[in-house]
């Protein structure tokens, strides 16, 4: 399935956080966002997964509008792993994944054997598997943020919106799942400060920056000196991976 | 990036199947029906004046059955059927409200500080009662007046509250709390001084006692609407039990799943105002029991909202009879108000709990 941000503008609070923005992504692709620290990235992913309403503009899916929709069916189509988190309660890691099934069914009976086996296929994808019985709250930073990722997978989503899903993660488990976003046919959106693994991972960046329309392209097209200082005031030093060809960013301190 | 390509062996390990869990819950629920069962009998037959258990189990058997009994054992039988049977069963029933409201208040409110009266209900339960006490309100409804204006001073409590906490982004956790504490404030101080210029000179003692809560005044009467509110308020609870746990994973991740946490926090908020507004109608306000049963059957269970209002109404009911048989028979003829037992039992019990199993809440 693919997304379409379609002129999207949010107000919160009387800040504009996102002005006239459209992004399109094709069935299948890995689309990252970028741009310095409030530039909205959060903001426009928040109004993919609803938990935001767009002041103007709209978010589609293959087409129709998502508001449209019901929340709960438009959570079958698009998963998503927010920035913050929070949870005082102490689940163990098999239960928080098994509620990425919450969209799919009604009511309170156990989960079917088939929904069983998502939510384990779910844990292996993010490797959780050993942590099942583990209670959430003794897990460390990036334990936790793999499980959210099960939590996302066990949806079964055919749109997967990731904020800053690298956070916490060890450099394994960061090459994993980017790997696993490439190889997958779910449409990625995902949101990234690292912008070298960005270049490694995504098909297409769009480069956001306060107030200016986003610059969005192949890595190569928009990782230019020029265009990185436009967005965040750093001027890098631009090469080529010696094997894949990717653009990779060097700065000088 | 050459990282290796070998599956870590957690990939092949099988994951453990949740049927034994779901066995052990079904043991644990039957045995604490066992023990409801067996508690309810006890708190029967006990009391300021024993009876027999062979006697109780006769009378019972009589009321239940339709059958006759000797009219020497006629004063007997209307102190185990029309006193203390009613008594002991809305112990039970009072107990399992509050303890389901608690669990419910505290994913609502996202607080593990919550219990059912934080949202302002018994502090405005109090004001209703403090006005039948001190001036007579209602005096046209009988023994009813003080149930009845509980109930409305519960019920225009969370409604004002309600309203007061309503926010352009929503009803949001952090603004439901801190208007129901400041609103209580309010109800306190509007209880105080209707007391203070109450006519009558024991108000002040009166209001005090109904506040930490009593079951002297359960009838037959009063018991079936207590009862169904919070069977009917527990059953719903189980059914949206999965609701409940992706509220308890904060809004942001409750939208990316799929539910409007705003809207089921309205829901909720209904629930459990009317449910402890029935509750504080007839038996005040019992503290400590909505705080502490959720945290103690958590600890139990685990955190999963379907175990836990499974367990939470048994072990609040088991509770709260047990409370109530040392609330009059401790100090005989006088009856202690609950609040005061439950404290007194409830507060060393969940501390060594706490101590003894990592037990955590919030982080680590």
């Amino acid at each position: 399935m693919s997304i379409t941000l379609d002129g999207l503008s949010v107000h919160l609070a009387g800040a504009e956080l996102v002005r006239d923005l459209h992004i399109e992504t094709a069935e299948g692709e890995v689309l990252g966002l970028v741009g310095p620290n409030g530039s909205g990235k959060s903001t426009a992913l928040r109004c993919v997964y609803r938990a935001l309403q767009p002041s103007r503009g709209a978010v589609l899916l293959d087409g129709a509008d998502i508001s449209t929709l019901a929340q709960r069916a438009s959570a079958r189509h698009i998963a998503a792993v927010p920035q913050e988190s929070s949870n005082d309660l102490d689940f163990s890691v098999a239960e928080i994944v098994a509620l990425g099934r919450f969209p799919h069914h009604r009511g309170n009976q156990p989960l079917s054997t088939e929904e069983r086996a998502v939510r384990d296929e779910a844990m292996r994808r993010a490797d959780v598997v050993h942590l099942a019985d583990r209670g959430v709250l003794s897990l460390s930073g990036g334990e936790r943020q793999r499980v959210l990722l099960a939590r996302a997978f066990a949806q079964q989503p055919r749109v997967l919106v990731l904020d800053e899903p690298t956070n916490h993660l060890d450099i394994h488990h960061q090459i994993r799942l980017l790997r696993q976003l490439r190889t997958d046919s779910t449409t990625v959106l995902i949101a990234m400060h690292d912008l070298n693994l960005a270049a490694a991972t995504c098909d297409r960046l769009a480069v956001l920056a306060n107030g200016t329309v986003p610059h969005i392209g192949t890595p190569t097209e928009v990782l230019t000196p020029e265009l990185i200082n436009e967005a965040f005031g750093v001027t890098p030093s631009i090469v080529r991976h010696p094997r894949t060809g990717i653009p990779q960013l060097h700065y000088d301190i | 990036m050459t990282t290796s390509d070998a599956q870590p062996t957690s990939d092949t390990q099988p994951v453990r199947p949740a049927s034994r869990r779901e066995k052990s819950l079904l043991t644990t629920v039957l045995s604490l029906v066992v023990v409801l069962a067996i508690s309810i009998l006890v708190g029967i037959t006990l009391g300021p004046a024993p009876v027999p258990l062979p006697e109780t189990v006769r009378y019972l058997a009589a009321a239940v059955t339709g059958g006759t009994i000797d009219a020497a054992d006629a004063s007997g039988y209307s102190i185990i059927w029309q006193v203390r049977t009613p008594r002991v069963l809305l112990a039970a029933v009072v107990g399992a409200g509050l303890s389901v409201v608690g669990v419910a208040i505290q994913a609502t409110v996202r607080n593990a500080l919550a219990d059912p009266f934080i949202l302002g209900v018994s502090s405005g339960a109090s004001v209703g009662a403090s006005a039948v006490v001190s001036f007579g309100l209602f005096a046209g409804l009988g023994v009813y007046a003080l149930s009845t204006a509980a109930l409305l001073g519960a019920l225009g409590a969370s409604a004002l509250v309600y309203l007061a906490a309503r926010g352009k982004s929503g009803l949001t956790p952090l603004r439901l709390v801190l208007t129901g504490v400041a609103l209580a404030y309010g109800f306190q101080s509007l209880m105080s001084a209707i007391v203070f210029f109450a006519p009558f000179s024991d108000s002040a003692r009166t209001v005090l006692f109904w506040l930490m809560g009593s079951l002297g005044s359960a009838t037959w009467s009063g018991l079936p609407l207590a009862a169904a509110t919070v069977v009917l308020a527990t059953v719903l609870l189980l059914w949206n039990s999965r609701a409940l746990d992706v509220l308890a994973l904060g809004d942001e991740t409750a939208a990316g799943l799929g539910m409007d946490a705003t809207a089921v926090r309205k829901r909720l908020f209904l629930l459990t105002a009317i449910v402890t507004g029935c509750l504080v109608a007839v038996s005040g306000a019992v503290g400590f029991v909505g705080l502490v049963i959720p945290h103690l059957v958590r600890l139990l269970v685990g955190a999963n909202h379907r175990r836990v209002l499974t367990i939470a109404p048994l072990i609040g009911a088991i509770f709260l009879v047990w409370v109530d048989l040392a609330s009059r028979t401790l100090f005989a003829p006088r009856e202690l108000p609950l609040g005061v037992i439950t404290a007194l039992i409830g507060v060393p019990v969940f501390i060594i709990l706490l101590r003894r199993r990592g037990y955590l809440f919030g982080g680590r």
